[in-house]
């Protein structure tokens, strides 16, 4: 999925943008242990998991056919060990194993699409998560992309001379592949020494203060009884009992 | 005359052994703008690192009256401006006023003042529109521009600019020459490109083998070194 368009849909104009994004991450992790701890065969209660996270898609003013077919992207591994399942004769738990990992990935895509990340990161901080993890995470995000630009301008230039990457005997293109990646793995290094440089030349001292700090709503705390409360819901009542 | 910056011999080997800066005197005086010229690898960055206390080699360095030490550095920090040749590696924050404010943040300022301040100085680059933007999604002159932003927001007395014209096209660069002409700072400009460097700088330092080989006019020292096309 290219970057972009989560970017583009992150800085919509919704009710759902608005929200707090505190609110909206932990709305989501109900929502995901509501999900995972549903029993295996309750097909109603993951159709209105589904029909919940479609819901928010339609309240975010998403592209609903966009975000359902991006949601899939998970499927492939999922896939795997449903595979696995089913081969030792478990066909429910399999295709539960499916529809679980689908229902997660559309509300993890939804909270994604709605919350610009910056916005993300600063929840996650204010909600507790390591400072560590969201300074990588904000790294990550930020140079993730130049990082991959700087491969694909690498894979040109090698193509242009004439590189055994596309072609040639296996062992030929791998070791061209691995040359490039310890390449690549170099000049990552030199443009995190370069940030380092840039960072402490401002008075870095190991902490990014925040510009804002987020302030809650009623709308923020309306949102999530309700999305607490339907996903509470949805676990209990609609569980039936093998 | 106090100087803003007195370095004087400041030699440094890099880890792998080679002499990067030989016993460097150097000077720069209120409203000067200094270019500091000379091959690839004689040194100029190498220097440049020092007076904000990235490198520390051999030698005496003064910033402002402030001895570099341990001690003086975040005050030396917040006294020199230093924008760096890829404006990307200056701009990592997620967005244009968050990345502005993240030096006077780091100075202890409240974020209310944090936020004045970095559209103060994005207002003086005339980049005021871009404040809600993602770094990444800025053109290289509007990235420049940014990341001097960034500096300018933490009220610097000293500008220090590493080759501010790579990947700037012609009306980029002018647009840039225009802005740094009219910021009343201090500068120092490390650059190839000699054309820029006449419209700013008041006289030239010509680097050579880790040392000061000339000054004086930007003409002519290029002349000089024969350091024109």
């Amino acid at each position: 999925m290219h970057y972009d368009v989560l970017e583009r849909w992150s800085r919509g104009d919704s009710y759902f943008h608005r929200l707090d994004a505190r609110v909206k991450i932990l709305a989501l992790l109900l929502y995901l242990v509501a999900v995972a701890t549903t029993h295996p065969f309750t097909w109603s209660a993951f159709a209105a998991f589904a029909a919940l996270a479609v819901s928010g898609v339609i309240a975010a003013r998403l592209p609903l056919g966009g975000m359902l077919a991006r949601a899939a992207v998970v499927l492939p591994f999922s896939a795997t060990f449903a595979a696995i399942s089913a081969l030792t004769g478990e066909m429910e738990t399999a295709s539960s194993l499916l529809a679980k990992s689908y229902a997660s990935a559309l509300g993890v895509l939804l909270l994604a699409a709605s919350t610009a990340m910056p916005s993300l990161l600063d929840a996650a901080s204010a909600l507790g998560f390591p400072r560590v993890l969201v300074l990588v995470l904000q790294f990550l995000y930020r140079y993730l992309f130049v990082v991959t630009d700087q491969a694909q301008r690498m894979r040109s230039a090698a193509l242009c001379r004439g590189s055994a990457l596309r072609r040639g005997p296996v062992r030929e293109r791998f070791r061209a592949a691995s040359g490039a990646l310890a390449v690549l793995f170099a000049r990552s290094y030199e443009k995190a020494e370069g940030i380092e440089r840039a960072m402490v030349a401002r008075g870095f001292d190991g902490r990014i203060h925040l510009l804002y700090s987020p302030r809650l709503a009623w709308r923020d705390a309306v949102f999530l009884a309700v999305a607490a409360s339907a996903a509470i819901g949805l676990r209990f009542l609609l569980t039936i009992p093998a | 005359m106090t100087p803003l910056i007195d370095a004087r011999k400041v030699r440094y080997r890099y880890p792998d052994g080679t002499l990067a800066l030989d016993g460097v005197d150097f000077q720069l005086f209120e409203r000067e703008t200094v270019a500091l010229l000379g091959p690839n690898g004689s040194g100029k960055t190498t220097f440049v690192l020092h007076l904000t206390g990235l490198l520390r080699g051999e030698g005496t360095i003064r910033v402002c009256g402030l001895e570099m030490s341990k001690k003086n550095l975040p005050k030396i920090r917040s006294r020199i401006g230093m924008v760096f040749q890829d404006s990307e590696e200056q701009l990592f924050l997620p967005s244009v006023l968050e990345d502005v404010a993240f030096g006077p943040r780091n100075l202890g300022l409240p974020p209310e003042e944090a936020a004045r301040r970095a559209r103060l100085a994005l207002e003086q680059t005339g980049m005021e529109k871009a404040a809600g933007r993602a770094p990444y999604h800025l053109s290289a002159g509007e990235k420049r521009r940014v990341a001097l932003a960034g500096v300018l927001a933490m009220s610097p007395e000293i500008l220090v600019l590493d080759e501010p014209t790579t990947f700037l096209d012609p009306p980029a660069e002018r647009d840039l020459a225009r802005l740094l002409h009219e910021l009343p700072q201090a500068k120092i400009l490390v650059t190839h490109d000699i054309p820029f460097a006449r419209a700013l700088a008041t006289r030239a330092v010509f680097f050579e083998r880790g040392n000061i080989a000339g000054h004086g006019s930007i003409d002519d020292v290029v002349r000089r070194f024969q350091w024109e096309i």
